[in-house]
């Protein structure tokens, strides 16, 4: 038995080894990048496009580990974790001003990225990486207002979001950023503001709109507007396109206040071992094929020159996915909130969404009910049974007498 | 009473099973989305098999859950049996200790084996620790408390004079055990393999921290599908999943169902059994 216990505490022991030897024969295999995207932001070989990684893979023989996350925040804390090196990442602006500033970034060699030249030059020298040294676009997009025209006047403004006209039909952003965006934008409010009062005039305002808001969501909005049971949503413009081939009632808007204009692009972040062959991918990611192909796949705008053009888009489709430079004026990009900023902007919002003087006295109201409703049943239950048995006992002492 | 029991017993199972009626029919279904049913179709399945990234990724869990039910089940036995030999009051702390892992939420559990791997990853200089084993090992350790919670009552029950009758009988103690205390335990070992196996298939936020770059499982890839709206094939995805752990419910029925049928002791513990009976009385 002693035996046996040792060989297994041996096992064990050996166990928990593997993974550190395991990387020493992955590390030994030539050429393979760790790329983390979002999901369902590549073109993946259905619907007749092109398999983008696959084709990579073929043409330099660099093998692609692709793996994929949900949001720009639990990008980041995958990273600060560590524990995993990725060579390619493709965050948000803001995201990439962030880790840029906490030194999570190396420098591109853009020599090793010639295709770097046909990416539009409105897309290059942002704000967020200035000098062109960090990042290289993927997709960019905007925020409208999309809205159902059988229901709702033409729409120019934010404000159309707090038409009583439309209570109980207008659907909201399930996120801090973008809702606190929207009302501050309507407000007239720089929407990278960290003053507090303003944070709290914006904050009011999505309170005042809380009554006329059917729900808070994110990608439900697709159905919910397809069928029509909301007439009104503030959504992204790529998205709003897969919209509108089901439901051609459906109309777009760039609010003449301005609207969020973002850019995803690649990075390499300092934890990669293997520059380039990430270089060497992003550089294929901005080829004409492979950004045809994920154009066409995802429905966000290409930064690549003449995908725009190559596109199978009617005129009006075309007007709202990539609008003129006119309208790109108008779009304003999220920066970077401080912390402090950011905890405001969050515990308003929290507020904003649950209207805890209400709800939250009701609620343990309501437990606290629960709780005393059960504990009454067990107790009618035991002193039911102790009746029982008490009569049993009886019983049973009657027979023997 | 009774009549109205039962309709809550229907009403209950109606609304238990309704997500999944709902989630089956869309996978049969032309049109995206789940409220209008357009058509009935098997293309979504083709649509599936044909799919690059989500068959691979299925292949992983079932590479994971596989390994990982095999050797906790295995590790998990020998546990049962080494506890066993304890006194009664060692017995019971140790089965405490190992059955805390089971109620601590899946985050903690999550969280701290994540900064475990990333710590030894540091202490042996490997920045790439995170993967396929870092997966396996935290699934194993997931799993342990459920297959030695459920071959430890196979254990205790067994009669220890069984294992030193074989043993007189000239079987050394591997030969015993492969021989005859295996056989006696085997229910719980196959329910302890398929509770590790389900557990291990179906676990998300576990397997969220400890993935790595070049190794994930299904529940990780389609938690991030959210730039665009579910693809019906994911439906369809679902739909086999659920198909597979039912056939797994199934075969663990019909096993400990037989199990129950079959005289459950030997010939040998019958007699002592019948012995001790005599004595009793």
């Amino acid at each position: 038995m002693k035996k046996t216990l040792l060989t297994i505490c041996a096992a064990v022991a050996l166990l928990a080894f593997v993974p550190f030897l395991a990387f020493e024969t992955a590390a030994a295999k030539p050429a393979v990048i760790n790329v983390y995207n979002w999901g369902q932001y590549i073109s993946d070989g259905s619907d007749g496009l092109l398999d983008v990684n696959a084709a990579f893979t073929e043409a330099t023989g660099i093998e692609v580990n692709y793996s994929t996350y949900e949001s720009n925040e639990s990008l980041y804390t995958k990273l600060k974790t560590g524990g995993s090196s990725y060579d390619v990442i493709i965050p948000s602006d803001y995201m990439i001003a962030r880790l840029i500033s906490e030194g999570m970034l190396q420098k591109l060699n853009y020599d090793n990225i010639p295709n770097y030249a046909s990416i539009g030059e409105s897309f290059k020298n942002t704000l967020y990486d200035p000098n062109n040294e960090y990042s290289v676009p993927y997709f960019w997009g905007t925020v409208g207002i999309i809205y159902n025209t059988r229901y709702v006047d033409t729409v120019t403004s934010w404000d159309a979001l707090w038409d009583e006209r439309y209570s109980g039909k207008i659907l909201m952003f399930d996120n801090p950023r973008d809702a606190f965006a929207a009302a501050e934008l309507a407000l007239g409010i720089d929407v990278n503001t960290e003053d507090e009062s303003d944070l709290r005039a914006a904050a009011e305002l999505l309170a005042a709109q809380k009554p006329l808001v059917q729900s808070y969501v994110m990608d439900q909005v697709f159905d919910q507007m397809e069928r029509a049971e909301a007439w009104i949503a503030p959504y992204y413009a790529g998205d709003f396109i897969t919209m509108h081939r089901e439901n051609p009632d459906l109309a777009f808007c760039f609010p003449e206040e301005g609207f969020n204009l973002y850019i995803d692009a690649m990075c390499i972040p300092t934890s990669s071992t293997n520059k380039e062959a990430a270089e060497a991918y992003i550089n294929f990611m901005c080829s004409f094929e492979a950004a045809a192909a994920n154009a066409a796949y995802t429905g966000y705008g290409s930064p690549v020159n003449g995908v725009a053009e190559s596109l199978e888009l009617t005129e009006y489709e075309r007007g709202i996915a990539y609008p003129s430079d006119e309208i790109l004026s108008k779009g304003v990009a999220y920066l970077t909130l401080s912390k402090e900023a950011t905890q405001i902007m969050d515990s308003l919002w929290l507020d904003v969404r649950t209207d805890a003087s209400t709800t939250s006295w009701v609620t343990y109201a309501v437990a606290t009910a629960a709780v005393v409703i059960i504990a009454a049943v067990y107790l009618a239950y035991r002193s039911n049974k102790k009746r029982k048995r008490a009569a049993k006992r009886r019983a049973d002492a009657d027979g023997a007498r | 009473m009774s009549r109205a029991l039962k309709i809550i017993l229907i009403v209950v199972l109606f609304f238990l099973y309704l997500p999944i009626i709902l989630l089956i029919a869309g996978s049969f279904n032309t049109g995206t989305d789940l409220a209008v049913f357009k058509e009935f179709t098997f293309s979504n399945y083709g649509a599936l098999f044909r799919d690059r990234t989500l068959i691979p990724l299925l292949l992983n869990s079932l590479i994971v859950a596989v390994l990982s039910s095999v050797i906790a089940t295995a590790l998990g036995t020998a546990a049962a049996l080494g506890i066993r030999s304890f006194g009664k009051r060692f017995r019971s702390a140790v089965m405490t200790v190992t059955n805390i892992p089971m109620t601590n939420p899946d985050i903690v559990t999550g969280v701290s084996l994540s900064l475990l791997f990333v710590l030894g990853g540091k202490l042996f200089d490997r920045s790439n620790v995170l993967g396929f084993t870092t997966l396996l090992l935290a699934h194993i350790t997931f799993n342990l408390p459920y297959t030695i919670l459920s071959v430890m009552p196979r254990v205790t029950n067994m009669d220890p004079s069984l294992r030193e009758a074989a043993m007189d009988l000239g079987c050394t103690p591997v030969q015993a055990f492969f021989k005859v205390v295996i056989h006696e335990i085997l229910p719980g070992i196959v329910s302890g393999l398929l509770i590790a196996f389900t557990m291990s298939l179906d676990d998300f936020v576990i397997s969220y921290f400890v993935y790595g770059p070049s190794f994930a499982t299904l529940p990780i890839e389609i938690y991030s599908y959210t730039k665009k709206p579910l693809p019906p094939k994911i439906y369809a995805l679902f739909t086999l999943l659920f198909a597979m752990l039912l056939a797994v419910l199934i075969v663990m029925n019909i096993v400990s169902g037989r199990a129950d049928k079959r005289p459950r002791r030997s010939n040998i513990t019958q007699l002592v059994f019948r012995r001790k009976d005599v004595e009793k009385t």
